[in-house]
């Protein structure tokens, strides 16, 4: 594997980060910290768990090519793990997020063992299918609360010493939260092992014939965004102070879908921009009730029929650099 | 009374015969869905919220027309079909020679717009819909009470089944089709409207769909989200079938219908995840699923 690897290293260092990716990224920073004094800072810190629940959905279909339908269940599971470390047994915030965060990853772990045995459709399928047999087990087990959730979730004190109950503080480490996340997403599909994800989604088979063991590259891709996606449940759960069914629900799950869709399947800034864009969405049509279902429909069907590249694909595009 | 193994037997078979009309929808659909697949490459996420609307559609027949079951029948299959055939010449068609990936989004989306538009009008509450008069009632079968209206569940939903599986196995048509699904081009060339036979197969899985709503609007409530949870056990049902066969996929719904009566009878619990479970343990043991070719 090693010597594998490193034959594909050369091709990672030429596709070193591009200068207008860094200035994009200094842009979302500086936004990032400009945001809490015009916007509600908690709606700023929903879209950021969301975002990065985003761009570790899209490191799965954007740069392995496998459409997970069922990653609500990491979540979901991570925040009431999380949840439950906090309010019953008493963690700090960082070791309740660092158990919800492992139980995503040991819940992705069995998830992908089992649904990377089928390609294609059959993956979407098996993915939506185990959540939502997470779900039935949330909606019954006991320590979930099951309709109700787990409520009043304390935020505690960071490491025992700061104070998470200050808005800005909580600001502050979401921001940092995100952008570790961010930036260890980036960081592993400009690796030479994103490299191999990338081969694998353009061309399986031949990905195999060069002795790479395909499958062992996806399970972990696969394991890293469910834990991921669970370091954004963690840490919506601590924002939120609330961890419910809505979480583990398939209706998450698509949700998630329709943000990376909607800002581009396989860029790199486009999750955060389809968070933002939705969360937007639900916020202003939140009053309009069972319409925001039939809106997010309509964006699925006009975004497959005319605009699946996002919108960071069709800036990408305009620009004629990839975001 | 005599009890098998610790459980009276009323109980057992009352299970076991719930757990066949749920199998029933499991073989409906399944079914419906494996002939889409075959044609059109695409996994239909819209079928759960058609089996839905075939429901409602029996639902307005009655409400607003006056026209009973029977009519709703005959009817609701033709009606939601036809939506169906709409929906492919639409939105389907455009994107047929896309990774199948973007089907399952689409249609996904199209759920999300039914159900709801359902939700809108009708709340998450069901609406009632009665037995027809002819099929009230049940008969004692002496070990378990039989109602009547179950009993034609699960028999018109095995005559369904065996009739689709007779025309695509043993008629020409099923033959146009079958040499469809194997490869279109080739078809196309001997002068067959493979278009237009894909038009008409989408509207046949989508009425085979709303004839399952029908069936199911006395058992269950109508209501919105009727097909919301039940779409994806179906999904997991595929799984384990495989969508190779069609009896395969007959077999596989009615069987794990009956898997799950019984966890209901002896571990309730696990009754709601019985599905999922048996899945995977056969992506674990036969991975391409028990009726399926190796992909």
């Amino acid at each position: 594997m090693a010597s594998a690897t490193g034959q594909i290293g050369t091709a990672a260092a030429a596709s070193r980060a591009p200068v207008h990716q860094y200035v994009a990224f200094a842009v979302m920073v500086l936004l990032l910290v400009a945001a809490p004094f015009a916007i509600y800072p908690i709606f700023i810190m929903k879209v950021l768990c969301f975002a990065l629940f985003a761009c570790a959905f899209n490191l799965l279909i954007g740069y392995v090519g496998l459409l997970s339908f069922g990653h609500a269940a990491f979540l979901g599971a991570a925040g009431y793990i999380t949840g439950h470390a906090a309010k019953v047994w008493g963690l700090t915030p960082e070791l309740a997020i660092v158990a919800g965060v492992a139980t995503s990853a040991v819940l992705g772990l069995v998830v992908g063992a089992l649904a990377i045995r089928r390609q294609g459709i059959y993956f979407a399928m098996i993915t939506l299918a185990l959540a939502q047999m997470l779900y039935f087990f949330c909606l019954q087990a006991p320590f979930t609360g099951g309709e109700d959730g787990i409520q009043a979730i304390p935020r505690g004190r960071l490491f025992g010493l700061i104070d998470l109950s200050d808005m800005m503080t909580l600001y502050v480490v979401v921001v940092i939260i995100f952008l570790a996340g961010f930036l260890l997403i980036y960081r592993t599909i400009h690796s030479p092992f994103g490299q191999v994800l990338k081969a694998i989604r353009e061309n399986e088979p031949r990905a195999v014939s060069l002795g790479y063991d395909v499958d062992r590259y996806k399970l972990v891709a696969f394991v890293l965004s469910a834990a991921l996606s669970g370091l954004a449940g963690a840490t919506k759960v601590l924002v939120f102070q609330l961890a419910s069914l809505t979480d583990v629900h398939w209706a998450m799950s698509g949700e998630v879908v329709l943000m990376a869709l909607v800002g581009g399947l396989g860029t790199i800034f486009g999750p955060v921009a389809g968070a933002v864009v939705i969360i937007s969405l639900q916020n202003y049509l939140a009053q309009l009730g069972a319409w925001v279902t039939v809106v997010q429909g309509v964006i699925f069907v006009l975004c497959v029929l005319a605009f699946r590249r996002g919108i960071m694909g069709e800036l990408g595009r305009l620009l004629k650099r990839p975001f | 009374m005599t009890e098998l193994l610790g459980i009276p037997p009323q109980v057992l078979f009352g299970q076991v015969l719930l757990g066949l009309i749920n199998g029933a929808f499991y073989a409906v659909l399944s079914l419906g869905l494996a002939v889409i697949f075959g044609l059109l490459n695409i996994i239909n996420f819209a079928h759960g919220a058609l089996y839905m609307t075939g429901a409602f559609v029996a639902w307005f027949l009655l409400s607003y027309l006056g026209l009973g079951y029977w009519w709703a029948l005959l009817l609701s299959p033709v009606i939601v079909g036809a939506l169906g055939m709409v929906l492919e010449r639409t939105l389907l068609k455009r994107i047929a020679n896309l990774d199948h990936l973007y089907g399952l989004l689409l249609t996904f989306g199209l759920a999300l717009i039914i159900q709801g538009l359902f939700r809108n009008y009708f709340g998450s509450s069901g609406q009632p819909y009665q037995i027809p008069p002819l099929l009230a009632g049940g008969h004692n079968l002496g070990f378990m009470f039989l109602p009547n209206y179950r009993a034609w569940v699960v028999a018109a939903s095995l005559v369904v089944c065996l009739g689709t599986w007779f025309v695509i196995e043993r008629t020409k048509l099923g033959s146009y089709l079958r040499a469809a699904t194997e490869n279109p081009v080739m078809v196309q060339a001997f002068g067959i409207d493979v278009p237009r036979m894909v038009t008409l197969t989408y509207g046949f899985g989508v009425a085979l769909a709303a004839f399952a709503g029908v069936l199911a609007a006395p058992i269950y409530q109508v209501s919105p989200q009727m097909g919301a949870d039940l779409i994806i056990v179906v999904f997991a049902v595929v799984v384990i079938g495989g969508m190779g066969s069609i009896l395969g996929s007959i077999v596989t719904g009615f069987g794990l219908g009956i898997v799950e009566g019984l966890t209901k009878v002896f571990y309730p619990e696990a009754s709601s995840t019985v599905i999922f479970i048996v899945m995977a343990i056969v992506l674990l043991i036969k991975p391409a699923g028990l009726f399926g070719r190796a992909a």
